[in-house]
């Protein structure tokens, strides 16, 4: 199958998600289901890799800002930006398609192969809305906040080790987080949060949704959506930054 | 009563099914038999729906089910049940949580009007204390009756069900045999099975088509299958050592268990 047929059946199923739900209290219950899923599931890891993330950020910057010229506020600066821009938006969503992505695909190419959606639709039940639209809809609402925790513990962990390695000071850390802060770069961090949990959650759906085959399928199913969700986040922040950044408002 | 008219279906260059007609009787067991890769699960998913017929037509009761759009084909559907080879339970909930969801997803019940509904079904596929059971934990025979009584629970029309009996030993294949058939009766029902069983053939098979490479090659009933001169039919029929010895030596118990009001001098002309 041709990368373009993929694409337009990648379409055809996010077309056919658009459907009136059989019962909306269920498509609730399904979407808070996935939203815990996706969310609280991920919390610990998120947080791992933003504190570490953060902590490394201070101390290679540190080690790279060797001018006396350059004020040591300047640490605290570069980690918040590098964070908000950068590592909290993309590493984390990179981190996120491989945990969210193979469970996703996971679990619905095992409905697939198991005749489990078949038996839904047999019952009368729009599958891709049922099954593909909430867990969307659940990735769009949380890994956005996932991003927002991240970046601020990203931030807090750069603090941690720049006072415990004693290469900046707590006040000039501070000082740094505050001078030159433009709200736009939380504008941005937030549109790549949007795309990327869309790439994310609809990807490995995709994969999942339409293996054929047994166990050895819908692992290579889950590799797959893992591969491809990561390089369409990368060739999407591209474009994003090169849409954002080049041309921000008021420039 | 399901009316299957002229059913074409191929993959590719492959013909799957190939201008098969017949008539799925109300009360009845309807057996769609054949060795495997005749098409008969493939003919089952185009009477479902899961597959769409390249040509022909579906007709259940008056409507025609190839030619409903999406919505009337939702309405239908909620009066069908369908047991699945595998069973098809949902593994991440329990027994319960199984056969309630159709009743949580088409109707406005109250959840004790609904765990009322879920154990009389368990009760009629003689299934007690399970509810809080979760798919995993179920033997293979208990897998099918979970599949069978969330068919049921709202009550269908029509009732599919594919290879019921595959990977279950020849006791539990009968007891689901036997519940199949008493559902049928009970509740009126249009039931479809797919199956390559003798013995199911033999206990529930009412109506059977026997389907070889996609085209229905003999068309009767269990009374009348043992008798048939069709020799592809009887191929499949008599396919090991054991059935053909049986046929040959056994003959007059086979036929006196099908009717015992027969002639056996007749029998045996």
């Amino acid at each position: 199958m041709n990368i373009l047929t993929e694409f337009g059946r990648f379409l055809l199923m996010i077309k056919g998600m658009f459907s009136r739900p059989e019962n909306s209290k269920m498509y609730w219950k399904e979407f808070m289901h996935q939203c815990s899923e996706i969310g609280i599931g991920s919390l610990g890891i998120v947080i791992i890799i933003s504190i570490f993330m953060g902590a490394v950020s201070t101390l290679q910057t540190a080690y790279q800002l060797v001018s006396p010229f350059i004020p040591l506020s300047t640490i605290g600066q570069i980690v918040r930006d590098t964070v908000i821009l950068e590592f909290a938006p993309t590493l984390v969503c990179i981190v996120l398609a491989g945990v969210v992505g193979s469970q996703i695909a996971g679990e619905l190419g095992n409905m697939r192969v198991s005749e489990q959606i078949d038996a839904l639709e047999i019952m009368g039940i729009n599958t891709k809305t049922y099954l593909v639209l909430p867990k969307i809809l659940a990735a769009m609402v949380v890994v956005p906040m996932l991003v927002v925790i991240s970046a601020a513990l990203g931030i807090w962990g750069g603090r941690v080790a720049a006072i415990m390695s004693g290469i900046v000071s707590k006040t000039d850390y501070d000082k740094g987080l505050l001078q030159y802060f433009q709200p736009y770069n939380v504008f941005f961090a937030l549109a790549k949060a949007y795309t990327f949990s869309f790439i994310i959650s609809s990807i490995p759906a995709y994969y999942g949704y339409y293996v054929k085959g047994g166990a050895l399928e819908i692992g290579r199913a889950s590799t797959k959506s893992v591969v491809v969700s990561c390089v369409m986040i990368l060739f999407a922040d591209y474009i994003l930054a090169q849409l954002l950044l080049n041309s921000p408002p008021g420039s | 009563m399901i009316e299957i008219k002229n059913i074409k279906k191929n993959f590719g260059d492959h013909v799957i099914i190939n201008d098969v007609s017949a008539i799925m009787q109300t009360g009845k067991c309807n057996l769609i038999i054949g060795t495997s890769g005749s098409g008969k699960t493939v003919l089952m998913k185009c009477l479902v729906g899961l597959f769409e017929p390249d040509s022909g037509q579906i007709v259940y009761g008056e409507q025609s089910f190839t030619e409903m759009d999406n919505e009337d084909r939702k309405e239908l559907r909620q009066q069908i049940g369908m047991l699945f080879q595998g069973s098809a339970l949902f593994d991440s909930m329990t027994v319960e949580q199984n056969i309630m969801f159709p009743l949580d997803m088409f109707t406005k019940k109250s959840y004790p009007e609904k765990l009322i509904r879920v154990n009389e079904v368990l009760e009629r596929v003689n299934l007690k204390q399970v509810n809080n059971k979760f798919p995993s934990e179920l033997s293979g025979g208990m897998k099918k009756r979970v599949g069978i009584a969330r068919a049921i629970v709202l009550n269908p029309k029509y009732l599919f069900c594919d290879e019921p009996n595959s990977g279950l030993d020849p006791q539990t294949s009968l007891l689901i045999d036997k519940l199949i058939a008493e559902i049928t009766e009970e509740f009126n029902i249009t039931t479809v099975v797919n199956t390559h069983d003798m013995n199911s053939v033999m206990e529930i098979g009412n109506h059977i088509i026997y389907l070889y490479n996609g085209t229905k090659e003999w068309e009767g009933s269990n009374k009348e299958i043992i008798f048939s001169k069709n020799e592809k039919l009887n191929e499949f029929i008599f396919a090991s050592e054991f059935l053909k010895d049986a046929k040959d030596m056994r003959m007059l118990e086979m036929k006196g268990k099908i009717d015992n009001n027969r002639n056996m001098d007749e029998l045996l002309k």
